[in-house]
């Protein structure tokens, strides 16, 4: 809001480069960081920082989404993932596969049927927490749905918990059934490559694309965007608030639940209060990037992913945490905006 | 000036109510001072009696109410941050933390040697007199770690710098978790002396009086200065800036000193806070300080009504006591009153869902809070249009309604 | 008028929004005790040059003079002023850790020297926040250089209104009046914590002041109304109260006249005079309203498209070819 003085006679004009060109840059800075990694991790680490980073990303965007939307930091979002690694093992484990299932046909049905499943669940989940717990305070002071998404969170995580004998799954870790066999590899150029690194990747980037072909091309995706600048004025140009509110908390939300399937398979194992530290280094992961930009959250993720892995890999893991945020600090310091955020030429 | 009209007054009748804001407005200190020794004065009252006196004995009421004092001050605190300057900080235990542990250092024998000094030589049994000045110790430490993280942050827009308090908030434990040496590492920091007034009772596990007196004494003075600090040139900056930080600026006030201040005041108290509560922990260990503090004290921020000091203690004071009295004491008096399936639920294992909903429950019946400041919500209310000064009705009106009439817009 | 000293010089002031030039190439004075006016057609750029004089944007290029010193002008290395900050904290590390591994510091040593550095890191981090002279002076020894910022604007004696009144609408007209003295008051944190004869002292004193402040703007006796309760007219006299409470030298109008019909105008006219005999202030002014431009104007600056085509005295802008132009467009030809 520090802007309106001058806009009222400067509407941003033209700016130098076109889309194309912006889009260009901006994966150029996403290679130019990706093969940074390369060089500093190695192959094996690295493949396995990009598969975190996927799953960052993929939670990231969803708050991004929806901070884009609704300007409000979605604390419950970090939780919907957590629901979602929960569905999908509760999913193959009523189905009875609890090991890797190697013939390809039904392994390849039984994925993309957990991945269908999962998100289509999770994404009505997102509906059903944005229509009780923050559409009665869209207009209510701007704190009030703060402390909703902390209700919701706190909900959540207590709904999975449960109440052990009766329902839930208690406070400790649960194993989650890794279908894909992890010891799938591909030999590239002298390194193996876990299968199972290929397919988040490939389903985190497709999801992606899709997203923001859904986005830019369509016209659910249009009126998203109108809201997303200025809500008032595509109500009054005929745009459903409501239902775009509720269709953005849906693919944010179902692309949270293809995160916690993807953790799921990844690492095998998760637990009620997985959600809160994932989604914090998500968020993190979303404003590093610029937040309201996709592909500034799949670079946060990254980023953040690599932090971590390297962090590992020194055998500091434990002070991954306060590298990222330390990350987050100095960048902030420089770039306001994120890296590929939207810089405002404006003191004040 | 209009926090007058925030004060809860006593009293039905109209004109009492003015007489009493009016005398309010004029005696501030002593209004407070006499407020807090009625409230203090009435509460182990009431514990004593049914169906209070069901729940836990007295004493353990005296217990809780001394640990709800401590998160009233960090309320308070946070409030001065969030309700008054509008900034959002999400990290706000770290302040905590950090107030905790420099009681640990001053007042442990491990502390003691980790900085090179020996109180237990120097004051034999008489250790715990560290206890007062440390109190204004932990607040500079905590301060000057506030002005650490705020002054590179606080240029940057509300929403950014809520995340960065919040990875503070993230951090600072870690921290202490990981730096074993000169931490204890997880085991945390024990054997901390219990404060010592000379001619005062013991201050001990089994006796919470002379904890509970010094905590509503230490509230007491801090309310004070909230007030006094609102009400003077530098509250009044505060919401200039939170209602128009371009406005503000233009206008004279250096904003992110401004800020800087409200950050360092609001850590200060945290680190108050801090200090009170591992004196009578006599541990202080990392765990101690997740972000479920941080949440919940802005959670009696916001419910307690931002802005309103008085507002901000009362719910902090309920939602403390809702969540570690009552929810925790449903077993035993389902039990006791025998109702039949509620008696064998075990309502513990369910304490964060209760909590959950409880803080939707409470934000969707009330979006303002308990005590809302007048001027703040109206302010709020204000925000949700872009309005310029015509569409002021209008923009009031539809908060009122709530959500209801958003479809039409 | 040209042997007044100047208290505003603006050089070549350009400001871009991407490809767009809102402000080109305007060279601008005001000597000391005018009434000057700025007018152009929408869009001219009047605005955004009045944010730029006020330090609320950067100009692109081109510097202002206020009071005998450069104030605005674009950042040069604004980057390096963060290692200004770091530098010394990171140096003091650096010893104590050359020191350690010489033998000559133990670990209390090494205790010491990251308090030292922490010590000075926040020291540093303050001063680049209150930004003192010297420290300014110092950073343009290095090379650096920051605009100055609209508080500090305002502290050298400049005050502003806004085109679309920026009031403190939950606030009553006295506390507007109140945080516009705001940066001429001294009372500390401590002085409300003791609530110190000082502090009251000063607080009373802007009390009145405010009420005078009031008084003098036609506002008698509204005092503790709230902002946004007021009428459009009182609003805007209102907001030149607050600008007037910092007790400025120089006086920005963002188009005080709009709104307002012609008895609320006339008024406004009046008061503008009688604010430079009374106080004698030097006023700058943008207007739409040509019968108050023309009618108090000493001289009259007409910008369009971000550049200025015309300047002089009312009588002579009245007549320039181009202004005429600029308003009502190129006559058929």
């Amino acid at each position: 809001m520090t802007a309106p003085a001058t806009s009222a006679e400067a509407p941003p004009a033209r700016s130098l480069s076109g889309p194309a060109a912006q889009l260009a840059v901006q994966l150029a800075l996403v290679a130019a960081v990706l093969a940074g990694a390369f060089a500093v991790l190695g192959p094996e680490q690295f493949i396995n920082a990009l598969t975190l980073g996927s799953i960052y990303a993929l939670i990231a965007i969803g708050y991004t989404m929806v901070y884009g939307i609704i300007e409000l930091i979605n604390f419950a979002h970090g939780d919907v993932f957590m629901v979602g690694t929960f569905v999908s093992l509760a999913l193959l484990g009523t189905l009875g596969f609890t090991a890797a299932v190697h013939d390809p046909l039904l392994l390849v049905v039984l994925l993309a049927g957990d991945f269908l499943v999962t998100m289509i669940l999770l994404g009505v989940v997102g509906v059903v927490i944005e229509r009780t717990a923050y559409r009665p305070l869209r207009t209510a002071p701007r704190l009030a749905p703060l402390i909703t998404a902390i209700g919701v969170s706190f909900i959540l995580q207590n709904l999975v918990q449960g109440v052990p004998p009766y329902f839930g799954y208690g406070p400790y870790a649960t194993n989650a059934p890794q279908i894909f066999p992890t010891d799938a590899f591909l030999r590239v150029g002298g390194t193996n490559v876990p299968v199972l690194s290929l397919l988040i990747l490939a389903v985190a980037l497709g999801l992606m694309i899709t997203l923001q072909l859904f986005v830019g091309r369509t016209r659910i995706g249009r009126s998203m965007r109108s809201t997303a600048l200025d809500r008032d004025a595509a109500a009054l140009m005929g745009v459903n608030i409501n239902r775009t509110i509720a269709i953005t908390f849906f693919i944010g939300s179902a692309l949270a639940g293809a995160a916690g399937v993807t953790y799921g398979l990844q690492y095998g194992v998760t637990r009620f209060d997985l959600g809160f530290q994932a989604g914090l280094k998500a968020f993190t992961a979303a404003v590093l990037g610029g937040i309201g930009n996709t592909i500034g959250a799949a670079l946060g993720g990254f980023i953040i992913g690599f932090i971590e892995v390297g962090a590992a890999a020194m055998g500091q893991a434990r002070w991954g945490p306060a590298i990222v945020f330390g990350a987050l600090v100095v960048v902030l310091v420089f770039r306001p905006a994120g890296l590929l955020g939207q810089q405002v030429g404006e003191r004040a | 000036m209009s926090v007058v009209q925030d004060l809860p007054t006593p009293g039905g009748a109209r004109g009492m109510r003015t007489r009493a804001s009016a005398f309010g407005g004029r005696h501030r200190s002593l209004s407070i001072t006499l407020g807090m020794a009625l409230v203090a004065a009435v509460l182990p009252v009431l514990a004593g009696v049914p169906p209070f006196s069901s729940f836990q004995p007295q004493a353990a009421w005296i217990d809780g109410f001394t640990n709800a004092g401590v998160f009233v001050l960090l309320a308070l605190g946070l409030n001065i941050v969030v309700g008054v300057a509008g900034l959002l900080d999400l990290g706000y235990a770290a302040f905590f933390a950090i107030g905790s542990y420099a009681y640990a250092y001053a007042a442990s024998p491990f502390g003691n040697q980790i900085l090179g000094i020996n109180v237990q030589a120097a004051l034999g049994d008489a250790a715990g007199l560290v206890f007062w000045p440390m109190l204004a110790i932990g607040a500079l430490v905590a301060a000057l770690f506030g002005v650490l993280l705020g002054a590179p942050t606080l240029r940057l827009r509300g929403d950014y710098l809520a995340i960065v308090t919040l990875g503070f908030g993230e951090i600072v434990p870690i921290v202490f978790l990981n730096s074993d040496a000169v931490t204890n590492g997880t085991n945390g920091i024990g054997g901390i002396y219990r404060p010592y007034l000379p001619g005062f009772g013991a201050y001990s596990a089994t006796n919470p009086w002379p904890y509970y007196i010094t905590t509503v004494a230490v509230v007491t003075l801090v309310l004070i200065l909230c007030y006094r600090l609102v009400e003077s040139r530098i509250g009044r900056a505060w919401e200039a800036i939170r209602e128009d930080e371009l406005a503000a600026a233009a206008n004279g006030i250096n904003t992110v000193t401004t800020k800087l201040l409200a950050f360092a005041l609001g850590a200060s108290t945290a680190g108050i806070a801090g200090v009170l509560n591992t004196a009578k922990l006599t541990v202080v260990s990392p765990d101690q300080f997740t972000f479920v503090i941080s949440f919940t004290v802005l959670a009696m921020v916001v419910l307690g009504g931002m802005g309103n000091f008085w507002g901000v203690a009362v719910g902090a004071f309920v939602i403390y006591t809702i969540n570690n009295v009552v929810l925790k004491s449903l077993n035993q008096f389902f039990q006791s009153v025998g109702v039949p399936i509620l008696k064998d639920i075990d309502f513990l294992q369910l304490q964060f869902l209760l909590y959950g909903l409880a803080l939707v429950a409470m934000m969707l019946l009330r979006p303002e809070g308990l005590f809302p400041n007048s001027r703040r919500t109206r302010e709020l209310h204000a925000d949700v249009v872009p309005v310029e000064e015509d569409a002021e009705g209008e923009a009031a009106a539809g908060g009122a309604a709530g959500g209801a009439g958003e479809g039409g817009r | 008028m040209s042997d007044r000293p100047n208290i505003l010089e603006a050089v070549r002031v350009t400001r871009r929004f991407g490809g767009l030039v809102a402000v080109n190439e305007v060279d601008f004075t005001i000597p000391e005790g005018s009434i000057v006016s700025l007018i152009g057609p929408n869009g001219a750029g009047k605005t955004t040059f009045f944010n730029v004089l006020l330090g609320i944007i950067d100009p692109t290029s081109g510097s202002v003079q206020f009071a005998g010193r450069r104030m605005i002008a674009r950042p040069r290395r604004a980057g390096l002023e963060s290692l200004v900050w770091v530098l010394p904290s990171i140096a003091v590390v650096l010893v104590g850790l050359a020191l350690a591994a010489a033998g000559i510091l133990g670990g209390a040593g090494i205790a010491l020297a990251a308090v030292v550095a922490i010590g000075l890191l926040v020291a540093t981090l303050l001063l680049a926040i209150v930004r003192p002279l010297w420290y300014q002076a110092f950073l343009v020894r290095l090379g650096i250089f920051r605009s100055a910022r609209p508080n500090d604007m305002v502290q050298a004696g400049m005050g502003r209104t806004f085109q679309n009144i920026r009031l403190f609408k939950n606030m009553t007209a006295v506390e507007n009046v109140l945080i516009g003295m705001h940066s001429r008051m001294h009372a500390s944190p401590l002085d409300a914590f003791f609530s110190t004869r000082r502090g009251r002292r000063e607080e009373a004193a802007s009390d009145r002041r405010a009420q005078e402040l009031l008084a003098l703007v036609g506002l008698r006796g509204i005092g503790n109304e709230l902002a946004k309760n007021l009428p459009y007219g009182d609003q805007r006299r209102l907001e030149i109260a607050r600008a007037l409470a910092s007790s400025p030298r120089l006086l920005l109008l963002d188009e005080p006249a709009a709104g307002m019909n012609p008895k609320e105008t006339l008024d406004l006219m009046k008061l503008i005079s009688r604010l430079r005999a009374d106080l004698g202030l030097t006023v700058l002014l943008i207007e739409h309203d040509m019968k108050v431009v023309m009618g108090i104007s000493d001289r009259v600056t007409v910008l369009d498209a971000g550049r200025k085509i015309a300047e002089g005295t009312p009588e002579q802008v009245r007549s320039d070819p181009r202004v005429i132009e600029a308003y009502l467009g190129k006559p058929a030809a």
